[in-house]
C-alpha cells in the first residue's frame, strides 16, 4: 500500500511547492505518494511539467478553494 | 521548582532565543523561578553567510568567528555536550556525555547541514562554500583557475536561498577583475523551471545573466558528478562539462532529530504560526529544523526566534499565548562586488526587489558587522 505525504505549500514563496516537492521526493520510497497543496497558480503547469520530464508519475490535479491539490508518484 | 528552559543548539537561532528570553525573564531568572540551559557543540560561534565572502578573499577566517560564550548572556548556562537523543514524550534530552537534562520546555535549534556526499562523485568533484573548509579549497580552487568552464550548481533543499546567485555574480566580477572574464563560461543550473525560487528574483536575473553572458540552464537536478570526466549529470538527463565545479549541496536536518524520530529528513513537522512541534505544547522549534515551506536562512531563524521569545516568556509568566509568527522573511542579495539589493515577504505579501545599489550593497558589508548584535538579541 503506497504511503501519502502531504505537502501544504499553500502561500510559500520561497522555496516554493515544485522545490518542496524535489526535496520532498528524497524523503520517499519508490511507489510512495505527494500531495502538494500549492496557491501559486503557475504550480498546476510547473510541477506535472517537471515530473514528465524527470520521469516520475502525475496521479491528479485537483482543484480546491484558493488552491490546488496536486499529487505525484515516485517512479524511480 | 524553577521552570526549566532547554535550548537545543547553539547557532543564531538558539542563541538569539537564549539572549532574548534572558531580557525578558529578568526578574524570575534572578529569583531562580526560570533555568535557561542551551546544549551546543561547540565553543566558536561562526558567522555563516561570511562564508560566501571567503573564496573571494574579502573576509579573515578570524573574523567568522566568536566565543560563543561571549555572545550568550551569561545568564545562560552554556554546555558543549551535543544532544543525542530528544524525549518529547518525557521531556528529557540526553547528550553525548551521558547527561540528562529534564525540561518543561525545549527549542529545537539544531539546524541543518550540507550533505555532498548523497550525490555520487559530489564531494570528490565539486568546490562548496557553505563550510569553512569547503570555503578554504573552493579559495584555493580560484585561485589556480586561469579560465575554463564555470558550473555553478545549486540542489534542493538547501538553505540561505539567495546565496547561489551572489556566488554566481560575486564569480563574474572576481574573474573580470583577474582579466579571465573572457577566457571563462560561467553556467548556472537550478532546479526548477526558473533562475530562483522566488518569481520576481527568477524575472529580474534573466536581463543580469544576459547582461554578463552567464549561461543557465533549468530543471536541472543533479544526479551524478565525474570527477575524472569532469561531467555533471542530472535526473533529467542532461550533462555539462566543467574545470570547474562550485555546488550548493543538498541538506539535510541534524542527526539528532532523525536519532530521536522527530522528523524524516532531519526536519521536525512544525505548526507554521505557533513554531510548536506538531502534537506538542511544550516544543518549541525554530530556523532550519522545522520542515515549514519557507526559506531556510538566517533571517527566517530571527523572525521566528523572536516569535518564540515572546510566546515563551508569555507562557511562563502569564500562561498565555502571545502572537503567531507571520512567515517574514528580510533578505539582502549580493549582486555583484559592488551592488546590491533585498527581498522581503510573508505568508500573505510576495516579495518584490528593487533595483540593486550600491548603498544597499554597503547596507549589506555593514549588516556583516552588525549580526553580532543580531545574535545578541540587540538588533
Amino acid at each position: 500500500m503506497a504511503q501519502r505525504t502531504k505537502i501544504d505549500a499553500r502561500g510559500a514563496f520561497c522555496p516554493g511547492p515544485l522545490m518542496e516537492l524535489i526535496a520532498g521526493l528524497k524523503l520517499i520510497e519508490v511507489g510512495d505518494e505527494i500531495e502538494v497543496w500549492s496557491s501559486d497558480k503557475g504550480s498546476a503547469k510547473d510541477i506535472p511539467e517537471w515530473v514528465a520530464k524527470v520521469g516520475h508519475e502525475m496521479v491528479g490535479v485537483e482543484n480546491c478553494e484558493g488552491y490546488d491539490s496536486i499529487v505525484i508518484r515516485k517512479a524511480k | 521548582m524553577a521552570k526549566h528552559i532547554v535550548i537545543v543548539g547553539g547557532g543564531l537561532a538558539g542563541t538569539i532565543v537564549g539572549n532574548g528570553l534572558c531580557r525578558q525573564l529578568g526578574d524570575e531568572l534572578r529569583s531562580g523561578a526560570v533555568r535557561i540551559t542551551m546544549l551546543g557543540n561547540s565553543d566558536k560561534h561562526l558567522y555563516q553567510p561570511g562564508l560566501l565572502y571567503l573564496p573571494f578573499g574579502k573576509f579573515r577566517e578570524s573574523e567568522l568567528f566568536r566565543d560563543q560564550r561571549k555572545v550568550l548572556d551569561r545568564r545562560v548556562n552554556f554546555n558543549i555536550d551535543a544532544a543525542t537523543n530528544i524525549d518529547v514524550e518525557n521531556n528529557r534530552v540526553t547528550c553525548e556525555s551521558g547527561k540528562t537534562y529534564d525540561y518543561d520546555y525545549v527549542v529545537l535549534a539544531t539546524g541543518s547541514r550540507i550533505r555532498p556526499d548523497q550525490i555520487p562523485g559530489m564531494e570528490e568533484g565539486a568546490h562548496w562554500f557553505y563550510d569553512l573548509d569547503g570555503a578554504r579549497k573552493m579559495r584555493d580552487a580560484l585561485r589556480d583557475f586561469e579560465g575554463g568552464k564555470i558550473v555553478v550548481n545549486v540542489n534542493a533543499p538547501h538553505k540561505c536561498p539567495v546565496a547561489p546567485l551572489e556566488i554566481t555574480f560575486m564569480l563574474y566580477d572576481y574573474l573580470r577583475e583577474r582579466g579571465l572574464k573572457d577566457k571563462t563560461e560561467i553556467t548556472y543550473t537550478y532546479p526548477i523551471g526558473r533562475l530562483h525560487a522566488l518569481e520576481p528574483v527568477a524575472h529580474w536575473t534573466v536581463p543580469e545573466f544576459d547582461k554578463y553572458g552567464i549561461k543557465s540552464e533549468t530543471f536541472f537536478n543533479t544526479k551524478e558528478v565525474d570527477p575524472k570526466a569532469k561531467t555533471i549529470t542530472s535526473e533529467e538527463g542532461s550533462t555539462l562539462p566543467y574545470d570547474l565545479l562550485v555546488t550548493i549541496p543538498p541538506h539535510t536536518g541534524s542527526q539528532v532529530i532523525l536519532d530521536s524520530d522527530l522528523g524524516a529528513g532531519g526536519w521536525v513537522p512544525t505548526d507554521k504560526e505557533k513554531l510548536l512541534r506538531e502534537g506538542s505544547t511544550n516544543v518549541f522549534v525554530v530556523g532550519d529544523t522545522t520542515n515549514i515551506p519557507i526559506s531556510k536562512a538566517g533571517s527566517t531563524a530571527h523572525f521566528e526566534a523572536d516569535t518564540i521569545i515572546d510566546n515563551l516568556a508569555s507562557l511562563v509568566t502569564e500562561g498565555q499565548w502571545a502572537r503567531n509568527y507571520d512567515g517574514k522573511v528580510f533578505c539582502f542579495v549580493e549582486t555583484g562586488m559592488s551592488t546590491g539589493t533585498y527581498v522581503w515577504f510573508n505568508y500573505n505579501t510576495p516579495p518584490n526587489p528593487g533595483p540593486p545599489s550600491q548603498m544597499l550593497h554597503w547596507f549589506k558589508l555593514a549588516y556583516n558587522r552588525l549580526y553580532w548584535l543580531s545574535a545578541r538579541g540587540l538588533l
